[in-house]
């Protein structure tokens, strides 16, 4: 009878130290000023709120596959909350790593009721995926090229015309966004890209595009190389995230331009580990529920040129925090720059990501 | 003593600086003749090695001229000099085998392969080691790459060989013996011999003539014999063999000789050598063998010196006695073990004899002992 | 004399002999243990692992059983028609890998070897909840109530009658038990009715039922739709009929493979054996070939460069010497991406030496010399990085080569070229040994460099590897890559002993 009161007095006794213990919840991200824009606008005002949780901050999403594999392996989970892409997010369902969620359930509806599915829409790409932003890659180049003759880029198979257009161009070292472009400015129709793609035919025809530019592109795998070679003037024109442009146009005063035509719509989003305990799991859950609440999502714009991913957030977005530009004319969706928008689909390149990059590697490398 | 004209070596006003400041060698002025077998003979750093590298070729006198049978050698390259050369560490070629270590200059000199095979051979005949031509230097035992090294410098029939100290790495006994074979292999063969070493006794058995170098000087050139019996300077009579030195002033001259007063006020009459005026200090050398414990088993005009025995020393066939003379606590006299010699016992007073032919006067220098080893 | 027999006895100084070795050898081996610890740990496990993974394929099989023992005894060709019991087992184990995701794991795995396969698997994964086996579950559970406890079904996986369903429950409660979800609480699946059914159905066809069971249910069963488990996979995806698909499935379904190796190599997996890939797919025997060229090339400017410097450095008084060796290694003190990313601002178009070429008239501005992002720049950067491991062995050994040796062969009348060709340098072969295994083995595995200024010719084997491990998650071919480079490196080792000797080989 003592025992079993003095064991219950000692259980009691952990509970109530484990309940006012902090949290500590691993947030992965991709570091810069991605990961800088989420603490300004999730994770801080989070943590105010919340005082028993503490995030502290991983830089590894680049790897998130890769190592949430090793994880599970090792059967040792350390990440809480990953930051991922849709492909990654796809691939992390398929292997059982991410957890699938109901998104109704676990996030806010919008403020006039709409649920969260319908807000976020088309973004919702695996059931694992927990849309954040919408990002693009797409082109920019140089304004003072000499040898343009005081003309501009205006379409995306410009980047094609080494005619009017000469100098070196980046473009990111894998097959994803290069082949539609190539097949886009080979003539096929928007909508006809990916069953053209399926085909051999289509494949060589996208390759063979490609190869009219091939001696003069410089291939990028970092989303930095490409503002740092406009900088430099290593190359005049060339892909990579419009965020990165942002920064090297209006932070770096960079003589250069975006070119909106055709830009590839691209979302980025939270995915949860599966096997989390019960503890972390629901400090995560509450970080999410907040972290993409329609204004949360909003407030992200002022530090980052990327747009939220819910509908209801777009009308939200003001001035950047420190340079006081009104953001919503630089973000993706912007009607002046969305009049030509390339939609990317996530599930075909889930199927020919391995079989084409085999194919584009052996391009590149013969 | 230099004669430019007779000389099959000669160094002339020879100086060599390393550093611009410190003469390792200073005004070197050396003949030698065809055929000689020369000693340079002295402590490390003394500037032995040096004049060696500096006829070899391998360093360049600063000043002065340096001639081989009369052509002045200061601006040929060493591999048109001619000269054979061995090494202390042999060097020998680890990755030849010895038949192509000897054949090596024979290569370079475009001899046919017949011509080369029969040299090597007759060579490896005449170190006896015949038996050897397919092995590495690697298997050999020291002597035997002793003798590989002397027959290499001497295959291609150069008309100078130099040696650097080419006997330092063996042990005592194969060292004695290399002694007799390099001597014999010398007269043989009739080559000039210049040969570097800091070790006396093997300079006194197999030269002809020896330079003593010190200091960057020839301190003295002379044939071993009368480097023994007659140095002309502190440092020879210290250098070459066990010698005895008693401090003095001088008092007059006699002829030939100087009368000199020791500390203790002894006056003793000594060849004057090496001395200045009357009342300038100057160090007495006396062999140990030269001095007799009993001086009246001295030979008539013997003069006596006396001293206290500190110590007894029995060493078979010789008796070594240490005593105090003067200031000097280890004056050494040498006597034969013969059935009239007494034992002498520590404590004892003695009167030593010895000739004053055999007491040289020479310059005051203090020689440190360090040196000598 | 007395014998140490006759004081202690022969056998007990016997033992006090051994025990003192044992003690000693203890020892030593406690004085080894860490190392041999981690070199257990961080080299031959790891390795062993690499080895296992490039041939290892369970995962088909294990997730796939049924299917997969049906398909061994089909003979897959173009006109081939996969019949309806194959989808019946593909039901079954489809339904069981969906329960814990196991079946968009297999499709990722299959997708590496035929495209499509991922997103078959994961609509259907999705697709089967729709076949209908909900209807059976209400219509049977109508019937008996208690099939709805987990504890019902354990007594009927006790029996012998119902095989199929048996062996499928426990399979089915296996995975679940694998990923923590299984308790008393849990609710039997589904699908789980359709198999019961299905046996009840089969076992049913005697005359008289002899089971409440059979009694209750089969007159239900009877009347409930059948499930066409065909037509319903091919209205989920109609890659279902390719008989590309299924010849896929049974030439993974072996638990060892020797398809990572082949695709390796440039080949693939037929069903008449390993055949050529289209040319327009062959990469990897390029890139090892390139990576040997390379790392030869590379191995052979650090020895023309390092050769020099370390001659000089050998024949330097030790205190300059020492100076100069810092100076050498000068490189280490700063990371390998710093040094790299000043080599991209160096040798870039618009970068330093081609902005000091065209300054001096060398070249003109429209004929700037690429110098990166191509081989040239991993070559010139990787020289640069590895040239240390060059110079060091060879200083090391040019240290110990006494300048009489080069003496000896002026005095013997070589000329100084001669001395050098014929004495010197025969003497300095186990530094050049040493330096450029080191060299070689070390750029033969580089990464980082390659990576950030190889473009797209400059680039290694070992940035594929990479790619595969951390991008495209297929780890077996990977692994394969990993352990071709090895056996590569391991056979040179092999030929340079055999040519050169591993005794010549010195670090000093």
């Amino acid at each position: 009878m003592k025992l079993t009161k003095l064991s219950t007095l000692v259980l009691g006794c952990i509970i109530i130290a484990n309940s006012s213990q902090a949290i500590d919840l691993t947030v992965v991200s991709w570091g810069g000023a991605y990961s800088k824009s989420q603490i300004n606008a999730y994770h801080n005002p989070f943590m105010e709120l919340n005082p028993d949780v503490n995030i502290i901050h991983d830089e590894s999403s680049y790897e998130a596959v890769a190592k949430l594999r090793a994880m599970r392996e090792a059967g040792n989970l350390t990440w809480d909350l990953v930051d991922a892409v849709p492909s990654d997010a796809i691939r992390l369902c398929d292997e059982g790593l991410a957890m699938e969620v109901d998104v109704d359930e676990i996030l806010e509806p919008a403020p006039d009721g709409t649920p969260a599915s319908e807000d976020f829409g088309a973004s919702l790409v695996s059931e694992c995926f927990i849309p954040q932003i919408v990002y693009s890659t797409t082109l920019g180049f140089r304004t003072d090229v000499e040898s343009w003759n005081g003309n501009e880029p205006d379409d995306v198979c410009d980047v094609f015309d080494l005619e009017s257009f000469p100098g070196k161009r980046s473009l990111e070292k894998r097959p994803i966004n290069n082949l539609e472009w190539a097949l886009l400015c080979d003539g096929v129709a928007k909508e006809d890209i990916y069953d053209v793609l399926e085909t051999e035919e289509g494949q060589n025809r996208a390759l063979a595009k490609l190869d009219t530019i091939k001696d003069e592109v410089i291939w990028w795998s970092a989303g930095a190389d490409t503002p740092q070679w406009l900088a430099d003037g290593e190359v005049v024109f060339g892909s990579t995230y419009n965020g990165r442009f942002f920064a090297l146009i209006e932070e770096a005063k960079q003589p250069v331009k975006i070119l909106w035509d055709a830009q590839v719509f691209e979302y980025d989003g939270w995915i949860i580990p599966t096997g989390l305990p019960e503890d972390r799991l629901a400090a995560v859950l509450d970080l999410v529920r907040f972290a993409t609440d329609t204004q949360r999502l909003a407030d992200q714009a002022k530090y980052i040129s990327y747009g939220p991913a819910r509908t209801s957030s777009n009308a939200l977005v003001g001035e950047h925090a420190t340079l006081g530009i009104d953001m919503a004319p630089h973000m993706p969706g912007h009607p002046d720059n969305a009049y030509n928008v390339f939609y990317f689909n996530y599930d075909w390149w889930a199927d020919y990501r391995d079989d084409l990059d085999a194919k584009f590697q052996a391009w590149l490398a013969n | 003593m230099t004669d430019k004209d007779n000389g099959f070596v000669v160094f002339s006003g020879v100086q060599k600086s390393y550093d611009g400041k410190i003469l390792v060698v200073k005004d070197l002025n050396l003949s030698i003749a065809k055929g000689e077998f020369l000693t340079m003979l002295g402590p490390s750093g003394s500037g032995k090695t040096t004049c060696l590298l500096m006829l070899a070729g391998f360093e360049t006198a600063t000043q002065g001229e340096i001639l081989l049978d009369s052509k002045p050698i200061n601006n040929i390259p060493p591999h048109k000099r001619e000269i054979g050369m061995v090494f202390q560490n042999y060097a020998l070629f680890p990755h030849m085998t010895v038949a192509e270590n000897l054949a090596f200059p024979l290569q370079v000199r475009s001899l046919s392969k017949s011509d080369q095979e029969q040299k090597v051979n007759h060579v490896l005949d005449m170190v006896q080691m015949s038996d050897f031509g397919n092995r590495r230097p690697g298997q050999l035992s020291g002597g035997q790459q002793q003798r590989i090294a002397l027959a290499r410098a001497l295959v291609f029939e150069p008309e100078l060989v130099l040696m650097d100290e080419p006997l330092g790495a063996l042990d005592k006994q194969l060292r004695e013996h290399m002694q007799f074979e390099i001597k014999h292999l010398h007269e043989r063969l009739g080559v000039t011999v210049v040969y570097v070493t800091h070790d006396q006794t093997e300079a006194l058995t197999m030269s002809d003539r020896v330079a003593v170098f010190n200091d960057g000087i020839i301190q003295q050139l002379d044939a071993p014999d009368k480097l023994y019996e007659a140095p002309n300077n502190c440092f020879v009579a210290q250098f070459i063999g066990e010698n005895n030195t008693l401090e003095g002033t001088v008092e007059s001259f006699e002829g030939d000789y100087a009368n000199v007063r020791l500390e203790n006020g002894q006056v003793i009459s000594a060849l004057a050598v090496n001395v200045g005026k009357v009342g300038e200090k100057t160090l007495i050398s006396i062999r140990p063998e030269r001095v007799e414990t009993e001086a009246e088993r001295c030979p008539e005009g013997a003069q006596k010196i006396t001293g206290e025995v500190l110590e007894f020393i029995y060493m078979g066939d010789v008796f070594r006695t240490r005593i105090r003379v003067g200031s000097n606590d280890e004056f050494i006299v040498k006597s034969r073990n013969s059935p009239s010699q007494q034992r002498l016992q520590p404590g004892e007073m003695v009167t030593l004899g010895c000739m004053n032919k055999d007491c040289r006067a020479l310059d005051y220098q203090t020689v440190n002992k360090e040196v000598l080893t | 004399m007395v014998s140490v027999d006759s004081i202690i006895g022969r056998n007990s100084l016997h033992r006090k002999v051994q025990r003192s070795l044992r003690i000693q050898k203890l020892r030593a081996l406690g004085l080894i243990a860490p190392l041999f610890i981690f070199i257990l740990i961080s080299f031959v496990i790891p390795i062993g692992d690499m080895l296992f993974r490039s041939i290892e394929n369970q995962l088909v099989s294990e997730v796939l059983p049924r299917t997969t023992e049906y398909l061994k005894s089909e003979q897959i060709n173009e006109d081939w028609e996969p019949p309806n019991e194959l989808f019946w087992h593909l039901y079954v184990d489809l339904a069981i890998a969906a329960e814990v995701k196991l079946h968009t794991r297999v499709g990722s795995r299959l997708n590496y070897e035929k495209t499509g396969i991922s997103s078959l698997f994961r609509k259907s994964g999705r697709s089967i909840k729709r076949f209908g086996a909900d209807d059976y579950r209400k219509a049977l559970t109508d019937q008996i109530p208690e099939l709805t406890s987990i504890d019902y079904w354990e007594l009927l996986a006790e029996g012998t009658k119902y095989g199929y369903t048996r062996d499928t429950y426990n399979a089915w409660k296996k995975r679940l038990i694998e990923n923590d979800d299984f308790s008393e609480k849990t609710k039997p699946s589904d699908f789980l009715f359709v198999v019961l059914a299905n046996d009840i159905k089969s076992s049913g066809t005697t005359p008289s039922p002899d089971t409440i069971l059979e009694e209750k249910l089969l007159p239900v069963i009877s009347e409930l739709p059948e499930i066409r488990f065909k037509e319903l996979f091919l209205e989920t995806d109609e890659d279902w009929a390719e008989p590309d698909v299924w010849d896929t499935i049974q030439l993974y379904s072996p638990s060892f493979t020797n398809g990572y190796y082949l695709n390796s190599a440039d080949f693939k997996k037929g069903s008449d054996g390993p055949e050529l890939r289209p040319e327009n797919e062959r990469l990897y025997v390029l890139i090892f070939s390139r990576t040997l060229f390379m790392s030869v090339t590379i191995t052979m400017v650090c020895l023309l460069l390092g050769y020099p410097v370390a001659y000089f450095l050998a024949n330097l008084p030790l205190k300059y010497a020492n100076l100069f060796l810092i100076l050498v290694l000068l490189p280490f003190w700063t990371s390998l991406l710093v040094r790299t990313s000043a080599w991209k601002v160096l040798l870039q178009n618009e970068g330093v030496i081609n902005d000091v070429l065209v300054a001096i008239g060398l070249i003109s501005n429209l004929e700037r010399l690429e110098l990166i992002n191509n081989q040239t720049g991993t070559i010139i950067a990787m020289s640069h990085i590895l040239l240390p491991f060059m110079i060091l062995p060879l200083f090391s050994v040019m240290k110990t080569i006494h300048p009489s040796y080069v003496r000896a062969a002026k005095s013997l009348g070589a000329t100084p070229w001669t001395a050098f060709r014929r004495v010197y340098f025969p003497q300095s072969i186990p530094g050049i040994g040493a330096g450029s295994i080191l060299v070689f083995i070390l750029s033969i595995g580089y990464y980082i460099t390659p990576e950030l200024v190889g473009g797209t010719t400059g680039t290694f084997i070992s940035n594929r590897i990479a790619y595969h491990i951390s991008s495209s998650l297929n780890w077996g071919l990977g692994a394969a890559l990993g352990s071709i480079l090895l056996a590569v490196v391991l056979a040179l080792y092999w030929v340079y002993d055999r040519v050169v000797g591993i005794d010549n080989v010195k670090l000093g």
